[in-house]
């Protein structure tokens, strides 16, 4: 690569109305990405005042966490499949079934826990294998195969529990959903270990924001205008620390957060910066040319479908531990929430376009409109309708700005 | 002759931009009237004004058609005068048979109920006025796009049409097909209807037009009588660079090496008529610094010659061998392919070779990521030099690399395209339809770029239904007809007449 093709952007100090002009011209280019983000902070704020600070009370927020897990996993596999221009509709029966499956062998069989939770990811991953099969060789609409397997799989969980409920699992198990962080050092009613991990993750993503802002202004990429970066990660740190204390208050961080996060910040990395986040991108973009540049489409879909089963899985163990007991109800319309979290998070139906970070933020959206509604007594077939009423709204949002651009 | 169509000052302005600038132009009853100019020239947004898209009040001046002037709001109003577009993108409805698709939106119909008696008789009518022998009730998706050019035209016959604007519309037809709809349009001319084609094909527009009109960044710059083709090719393109372009096509000094690429005994089978040879037996072999060209007519067989050989991108049951520097490789998939150092340029651009939404810095190493990552991780900076580097040495002009691909020209779009093979590090690269619906400028720099290629001692080898572009950049000619080869020559000896001579015999050999 010849030095002199890259040419070095000005390093004139730009005027004030530049200024204004360019971060003018930032906002309209990237309106979704703080449109939504700004939306979660209107909608909290909105249940955080008329709840009389209900939402934000420490135990309240575990709650949140907890209770939108399962919604949350399952967004990361879903953003991927969306991404690739398909549709999961299977997601909660699978979820079901796996809950259900957990049950039989650790309740009834009596099987080690750990042993019977690997089991149930290797067997969600081949459920999501199986599908993906024949959707991605074979052709068949994703819709179809996927709503075939919602059918399937709903009915094979209630076959499996024999229409009963199983349950209740033992302690250890159930620590995936209710467990918290332990508290090492001991502090009454302060989990230390919490906080303190809370606080690293802050220093860990200012350090790498301000490195890739580094990085790129020394190469010239467009990047943020300076208000925009420090105000974005302020609000993120300040959000951060503030829950990481709320919850080193209550009893410190539930597993499923770290699992979670953990989650997040890989699937997040995938998406954007590895090579075979860029193919699913490039297959939902166009899938044709896509395999004329050399890539295994095929093979792509079908690793995104078997990820997908298998963090449904994750989901399944993670609810059916939360309720202590697997029912054959479980996980019923599970994937329009899911489904729902995404599209919210700016994910396009026709593929190619969506961010994990984008897909969390709708999943939370979804999650404190659930809960702030229900702290608020508001029946749940209103609360049907204004979470109706959302999705269309955040897609509309979407076209608009599409079509205005 | 009376005047038909008057339009004068039209100015029409975009946010930012001034698309049209004083335009007017003059259409007289009963003629063919040509519009010519290079892409963004103002040539559609001009029709568009005509036809009523840009509604009336959207733009300045005064349109006056057959005597009266016009104030259409909208697409309907022009068409009910008589005003009838028919756009380079087809709007037929694949699924719909002939007959359903003439009279959408003007169902033969009483009280909601089609009367498809009157449907099919109107409609055969139509079809024997436009010389296209189908039955009404075949879908429009079982049509070649020379015939459903047709059927658009037998459609906008339907509705009593005064003035036909046809966009392009040869642009995806083979010769025979484009002589045909030429012929048409002269049929048409003698039964008085009058007529603006819009067109980058100047032997076309030579053979047919009565008046041409040069349009240069949304002015009107000439108005050409080309009545017996008293205009000469070089006479409008000047016109429309506003310079001249003496050498269409950049001086080269071939320096040609050894063989590099072989394609030995190549046959390969229709995807659903698995009987049927769409490729037969073809052997062919291009050499270091050679530019190598396949002649044609569309359906030969060039294209998917080329993407059976791409990693068996088309076809089934394909035999043959590659060989590359003497040696056999394997291109059972696109990917062994590409490392074997054979890319191909699709001629669908939009469909075959670009995410369109996707910004240029991300559609350039699509092909060869690893060279913009370690295998897994993407490291942006380098994608963002590479983009750069391919900006600066094709030429691909953008706002900004960061520019979404779709809100490119053509000629930009194609550039990109080339820069996604260039940068997969290619010894053999397949071009087809490297310069197809882009404008003559950009034409020129495709050309240049594929000359830098040779000289830098690539094989290239070229597809196009262009003879004289075939003529003008390449070493070596072969020609293919009905899936074979059926004539190799130097490109110093070859003529367009050897050519289509060659296609003409070897078809009646069958």
């Amino acid at each position: 690569m010849s030095q002199e093709a890259l040419h070095q952007p000005g390093v004139a100090k730009p005027g004030i109305g530049q200024a204004a002009a360019a971060s003018g011209s930032f906002i309209r280019k990237h309106l979704r990405e703080y449109g939504i983000l700004l939306a979660l902070i209107v909608i909290m704020a909105f249940f955080q005042i008329v709840t009389n600070g209900i939402l934000l009370k420490p135990i309240n927020l575990t709650n949140l966490i907890l209770q939108n897990s399962y919604v949350i996993i399952m967004a990361l596999g879903m953003l991927l499949v969306i991404v690739s221009g398909h549709i999961d509709l299977s997601v909660g029966s699978v979820l079901g079934f796996v809950g259900a499956l957990a049950a039989v062998m650790i309740v009834q069989w009596d099987m080690n826990y750990i042993l019977a939770g690997v089991i149930c990811l290797a067997v969600g991953a081949v459920i999501g294998a199986i599908q993906g099969y024949w959707i991605a060789y074979w052709k068949i609409p994703s819709f179809i195969v996927t709503l075939a397997g919602m059918l399937v799989f709903k009915g094979l969980s209630l076959w499996v529990l024999a229409g009963q409920s199983v349950g209740p699992f033992p302690r250890g198990f159930q620590l995936i959903a209710s467990g918290f962080l332990p508290d090492v050092f001991g502090i009454k009613g302060f989990n230390l270990l919490s906080m303190l991990l809370g606080v690293a993750v802050v220093a860990v993503v200012l350090f790498f924001g301000m490195r890739s802002r580094f990085r790129n202004r020394a190469s010239g990429h467009d990047d943020e205008p300076a208000i925009f970066f420090f105000g974005r990660n302020f609000i993120l740190a300040a959000a951060i620390v503030y829950i990481t204390w709320a919850l080193s208050t209550f009893r410190g961080f539930p597993n499923v957060l770290v699992v979670m996060a953990l989650l997040i910040a890989v699937y997040s990395f995938i998406t954007t910066r590895t090579t075979i986040g860029r193919r699913i991108y490039a297959v939902g973009g166009n899938e044709k040319a896509t395999r004329l540049s050399g890539i295994n489409t095929e093979r792509l879909v079908f690793l995104t479908f078997a990820n997908m089963g298998m963090l449904a899985a994750l989901a399944g163990l993670v609810f059916a531990a939360r309720l202590n007991t697997a029912t054959p109800k479980a996980g019923l319309g599970f994937e329009l929430d899911v489904i729902a979290a995404v599209f919210i998070g700016g994910a396009s139906m026709a593929g190619g376009v969506g961010t994990i970070v984008g897909a969390v933020i709708g999943a939370f959206i979804m999650g404190v409109m659930n809960n702030g509604m229900s702290i608020l007594g508001i029946g749940i077939d209103y609360q049907q309708v204004i979470k109706g009423l959302v999705l269309l709204v955040a897609v509309i949002f979407d076209v608009y700005n599409k079509n205005r651009a | 002759m009376a005047t038909i169509l008057e339009m004068q000052g039209i100015t029409k302005t975009f946010p930012g931009v001034v698309a049209l600038d004083n335009v007017s132009l003059r259409v007289e009853e009963g003629e063919i009237h040509a519009l010519v100019g290079e892409n963004g020239a103002g040539k559609s947004t001009l029709m568009k004004v005509l036809s009523g898209v840009y509604p009336h009040g959207s733009y300045d001046g005064v349109i006056e058609f057959r005597g009266e002037e016009c104030r259409f709001s909208g697409i309907a109003d022009s068409e009910k005068r008589g005003i009838i577009i028919i756009h380079q993108e087809l709007a037929l409805v694949p699924l719909l048979s002939i007959a359903e698709n003439i009279f959408l939106g003007n169902e033969r119909a009483s009280g909601g109920v089609i009367d498809w008696h009157e449907t099919f008789a109107r409609t055969r009518e139509l079809l024997a006025k436009v010389g296209l022998r189908e039955s009404p009730q075949t879908r429009v998706t079982d049509l070649g796009l020379g015939k459903q050019q047709l059927v658009e035209i037998a459609k906008a016959l339907s509705k009593e049409v005064k003035l036909l604007i046809l966009d392009e519309p040869t642009s995806s037809l083979n010769e025979t097909d484009s002589e045909a709809l030429l012929q048409l349009l002269l049929e048409f001319k003698a039964a008085g209807i009058s007529s603006i084609l819009i067109s980058h094909k100047l032997n076309e527009i030579s053979k047919v037009a009565d008046t041409i009109t040069v349009l240069r960044d949304g002015s009107a710059v000439s108005t050409l009588d080309a009545d017996g083709g008293k205009v000469s090719e070089a006479d409008i393109i000047r016109d429309m660079v506003g310079r001249s372009l003496n050498d269409r096509y950049p001086p080269r000094a071939p320096k040609i090496g050894g063989t590099i690429f072989e394609v030995k005994n190549w046959t390969a089978h229709h995807p659903q008529h698995s009987d049927r040879k769409v490729v037969d037996d073809v052997s062919f072999h291009a050499r270091a610094g050679e530019v190598v060209g396949i002649a044609g007519l569309m359906g030969a067989g060039r294209t998917e010659l080329a993407m059976s050989v791409f990693g068996r991108s088309y076809g089934v049951d394909i035999s043959g061998e590659v060989w590359m520097h003497g040696k056999p490789v394997d291109v059972s998939t696109v990917h062994r392919a590409i490392a074997a150092g054979i890319c191909y340029a699709t001629e669908d651009r939009k469909s075959y070779g670009l995410v369109l939404d996707d910004t240029i810095r991300r559609n350039i190493p699509l092909a060869h990521l690893s060279g913009i990552s370690n295998g897994i991780v993407i490291d942006e900076n380098r994608e963002l030099a590479v983009a750069r580097d391919y900006r600066e040495r094709i030429r691909i002009k953008c706002s900004s690399t960061a520019q979404e691909v779709v809100n490119l020209s053509g000629g930009n779009q194609q550039k990109v395209v080339l820069a996604k093979w260039l940068f997969a590090g290619p010894e053999v690269l397949i071009l087809d339809e490297p310069t197809r619906g882009i404008d003559v400028g950009a034409k020129y720099e495709i050309y240049s770029i594929i000359a830098e290629l040779a000289a830098s001692g690539k094989a290239i080898v070229v597809i196009s239904s262009e003879m004289p572009e075939l003529l003008g950049v390449t070493d070596r000619l072969y020609v293919m007809n009905e899936g074979r080869f059926v004539g190799e020559m130097p490109t110093a000896e070859a003529s367009q007449e050897k050519i289509m001579s060659l296609i003409i015999r070897s078809g009646h050999r069958n």
